[in-house]
């Protein structure tokens, strides 16, 4: 049997487990990356429109800060979020939008003068301001105040990914390309690493750490139609909810892109909305207007989705072969900055719709294309019931993004929490905590029983086929825990979906071999996916409110005095069919922000008791703060900075903001 | 400009389709870990669909007529870089390769100058980091100095373009499968590197 020992076993090779390997690494310890594919080939290289981060440099950014990039992400959160990590998270969003800058990132930058921009529909002209001349450049998106979303041009995770992997080349992380982790190893309260699969020989290795990362991305390949790559099949969620110990936070809050394209579900930037890009019906009628006056195109992903889908059930869409979609109309932002500044989506529509988007509109229609929920951690990034466990970005639930996240926050996230919990997890394995004191037997055991389940699989002829399983799991997904939910649709999914768990203990294989084997590959992820299908079904199934991203038709008021609480799902026993279920509340009384209106989408919810005491409490605290700076204020009300690691405390400083 | 702007009358989806065309590939195939294997060439029979990628017809194949073939796809959105093949003589990615733009009898083959995984799976990125290793294709910079809390360092809003310009490389190998020069010369370090080269040297 292998063993390979290391400090930090990071799973996945995106942004998020990239950026704690640099961190781990630079506080003097070993990390090594499990990735399926070569690390420059992540979803995370998917990020097109931008990263948010209040730097404020463009005209309309000023004024931006950390309060204001707060208060978005929590309203976007539909009051979901971990309020203090999303402080923690805004105050450290423009120290990895710098960091980045300094590791080669070519950010999109300010050109000081006028220039002509859609606001609205209209043609604007702004002036920059002369000493913004060559700062790093934000464009608008869904859901902001301000104009905050730092980016090049619309290629973000591309430019992201190749230098933050590049930093990891240099800081010498190995990468363990084409390797697939397939249980962790753990005795019921403490992580050692995992039992890991070589997806070119078919070797089985332990590698056997003192922390272990989760950042295997997001779940989207449970849904039939989404935006996510093919590797975005939420095994790292799955992996966590098979320890039985380890809990999924949220994962019923899943969101829908408003514009995947139609029907291929490639997704083209929230950028082209930011960017002045308007959405038109059947008859070319510009529709957002009607439902959403504040916001229009620009509300948050999950209302936009919603009425773009209400719009086609009144008939509105258009026709195609392929079923019902809707129109974005790029071609009023002019050839010039569809060639520069979207040419991402300019190639996208030439290469897969034949079209071109300076004289074509692009059929588009809601995909699934983000998952909120995740490995439950502490603001550190640490399971709190299982220690050593840490997970980061789109595969935790931290959580930042409660019921909805926000366009820009989630490229961001990945680079923020690899740099946080990068920090927490060298602090870990610097305490007695992160003392290694393991059994060899339970090395041995846990690899023989990963070995003792594919030699199972390689030689069953069982019935079932795991790609017919899969693709009827993605089926029922996207048709029944889709943007629209109702208890009866959702009771049959959970039926089916735990009639598919059952049936997927008979798959066999027609191809036998050991080595690259994709069949054996699709077989034993079916299996996870459909617990962590299960995990989202059942859990929206469950909650009898409508909240961000998830929205019930049977209850579709926002129940803050039922369900202000987060979903933790495990899976106790191996041979269940169904996730447990517990709940954590938030709560309001902590609450920089208490629930309100989000400012765009439906405006009638049923309060929390305690929001109307928290409000006034806040009006005195406010009161009694007056005339001290913003920061004093906020620290008066919620203080949050003793939680971040040292290293990343400390204000940021701004045009109009600066630092003595 | 007005609320409403008349619609496409039609678009590519739109588009009304003749008789499906039958497609043959013809498949080059081998598992170098398997002593058994011999290279040699399948040839799988499916019908075209409208908007058909390559990604689709394998996936096709794959779930119907032969679980087996290996190949790799990750984005499906010519962004990744990871499905280079030689496609009817030509490396280029296969996910934004429409099966409409190519002729019946489609011939699919590994790229060149990399290790072959299986089938048309290949491992460019082993290629790419050592490439990286070797030449060190990072921006070497005393960044941990940066102090994070105060403003970026201006750079020409045309500079950064242009760098983008460069770093807009996805690795897919393709320009080293095509590099006669690269294929000789297990040393030449091909243009995808001249590119990552270029790159650290104008943030530098």
């Amino acid at each position: 049997m292998k063993v390979i020992y290391t400090d930090v076993l990071v799973i996945g090779g995106g942004l998020a487990g990239l950026r704690i390997a640099i961190g781990v690494r630079r506080r003097g310890h070993d990390a090594i990356i499990l990735s399926l594919v070569p690390a420059k080939r992540s979803h995370s290289k998917a990020a097109q429109g931008g990263m948010q981060a209040s730097l404020g440099n463009v005209i309309k950014g000023q004024g931006d800060n950390e309060d204001v990039h707060f208060e978005d992400t929590v309203r976007g959160s539909d009051w979901g979020a971990d309020q203090q990590v999303v402080r923690m998270f805004v105050n450290t969003a423009p120290k990895a939008v710098r960091e980045l800058a300094a590791w080669g990132v070519p950010w999109s930058r300010v050109r000081k003068g006028d220039r002509e921009v859609i606001i609205n529909g209209q043609k604007v002209t702004i002036t920059e301001r002369d000493e913004a001349h060559g700062l790093i450049s934000q464009r608008d998106f869904g859901g902001t105040k301000k104009w905050r979303t730092c980016h090049v041009s619309d290629g973000t995770g591309h430019a992201m990914l190749q230098a933050v992997a590049d930093q990891a080349i240099a800081s010498g992380v190995p990468v363990h390309e084409r390797t697939e982790a397939l249980a962790l190893i753990h005795d019921g309260s403490r992580c050692f690493g995992a039992v890991v699969r070589n997806l070119i020989t078919g070797e089985l290795t332990a590698y056997v750490a003192k922390a272990t990362a989760i950042a295997t991305g997001g779940a989207g390949r449970v849904y039939r139609v989404t935006t996510n790559a093919v590797i975005c099949e939420g095994i790292g969620a799955a992996l966590a909810l098979e320890t039985g110990v380890a809990a999924l936070g949220n994962m019923e809050a899943v969101q829908f892109h408003p514009t995947g394209i139609f029907p291929a579900g490639i997704l083209v930037t929230e950028g082209c909305r930011g960017d002045g890009g308007l959405l038109r019906d059947a008859s070319g009628h510009r529709f957002m207007p009607d439902y959403e006056p504040e916001k229009k195109e620009l509300a948050s992903r999950d209302v936009v989705s919603r009425r773009m889908e209400e719009h086609i059930r009144k008939g509105n869409g258009a026709k195609s072969r392929f079923g019902e979609h809707l129109w974005l109309d790029i071609t009023l932002l002019g050839e010039k900055h569809i060639k520069t500044q979207l040419r991402e989506v300019y190639e996208i529509c030439q290469s897969f719709l034949g079209t071109d988007p300076t004289r074509d509109f692009i059929a588009v229609r809601p995909a699934q294309h983000y998952t909120m929920g995740g490995v439950r951690t502490k603001h550190t990034g640490e399971s709190p019931t299982l220690r050593g466990l840490f997970a980061a970005g789109e595969a935790a639930c931290w959580d930042m993004h409660g019921f909805n996240r926000l366009g820009g926050n989630s490229v961001a996230e990945t680079v923020v929490a690899g740099m946080i919990v990068g920090e927490f997890i060298a602090d870990f394995i610097e305490s007695p905590q992160g003392d290694l004191d393991i059994p060899t037997a339970l090395i041995r055991e846990a690899v023989a029983a990963e070995r003792a389940k594919l030699d199972a699989l390689l030689a069953s002829n069982g019935a079932e086929r795991a790609e017919a399983l899969k693709a009827e799991m993605q089926q029922i997904m996207t048709d029944k825990v889709g943007i629209f939910r109702t208890g009866a649709d959702l009771e049959e999914a959970v039926h089916r979906l735990q009639a598919l768990l059952a049936r997927s203990r008979n798959i066999g294989l027609r191809t036998h071999s050991e080595g690259p084997n994709p069949e054996l590959v699709t077989a034993y992820r079916t299996r996870k996916m459909l617990k962590v299908a299960l995990c989202i079904a059942n859990g929206a199934l469950a909650r009898t409110e409508s909240r961000g991203a998830h929205f019930r038709e049977d209850y579709p008021r926002r129940d803050d005095a039922q369900w202000l609480k987060r979903t933790l799902a495990t899976w106790k026993d191996p041979g269940d069919t169904l996730p447990s279920f517990a709940y954590e509340p938030l709560d309001v009384n902590a609450m920089e922000l208490p629930p309100g209106w989000r400012g765009y989408g439906a405006k009638d919810y049923l309060d929390h008791p305690d929001t109307a005491r928290r409000a006034e409490e806040l009006t005195r605290l406010r009161e009694r703060l007056q005339g001290a700076d913003r920061h004093a204020v906020q620290a008066g009300i919620m203080p949050y900075e003793h939680l971040l690691p040292e290293r990343f405390r400390g204000r940021n400083e701004r045009i109009d903001e600066r630092l003595p | 400009m007005s609320d409403t702007a008349p619609a496409p009358s039609a678009t590519a989806a739109a588009t009304a389709a003749g008789p499906a065309r039958k497609l043959r590939f013809h498949v080059l195939r081998h598992d170098p870990h398997d002593p058994a294997s011999v290279p040699h060439t399948d040839v799988f029979e499916i019908d075209e669909a409208a908007g058909m990628t390559l990604f689709i017809a394998l996936n096709e194949i794959r779930e119907t007529l032969d679980a087996s073939l290996a190949f790799d796809f990750v984005c499906r959105a010519g962004i990744c870089g990871s499905c280079g093949m030689v496609i009817n003589g030509r490396p280029t990615l296969a996910c934004r390769t429409l099966t409409k733009d190519l002729p019946t009898d489609i011939m699919l083959a590994p790229l060149p100058a990399f290790e072959l995984i299986a089938d048309l799976s290949v491992n460019t990125g082993k290629w790419m980091r050592g490439m990286s290793e070797r030449l060190e294709t990072w921006v070497h910079s005393l960044d941990e100095d940066v102090d994070l809390r105060r403003i970026e360092a201006p750079m020409d809003p045309d500079l950064a373009d242009r760098i983008y310009e460069l770093d807009r490389c996805i690795e897919c190998g393709c320009c080293v499968a095509a590099c006669g020069t690269a294929r000789m010369r297990e040393d030449f370090v091909g243009a995808a590197s001249s590119s990552a080269t270029t790159t650290a040297c104008s943030v530098a």
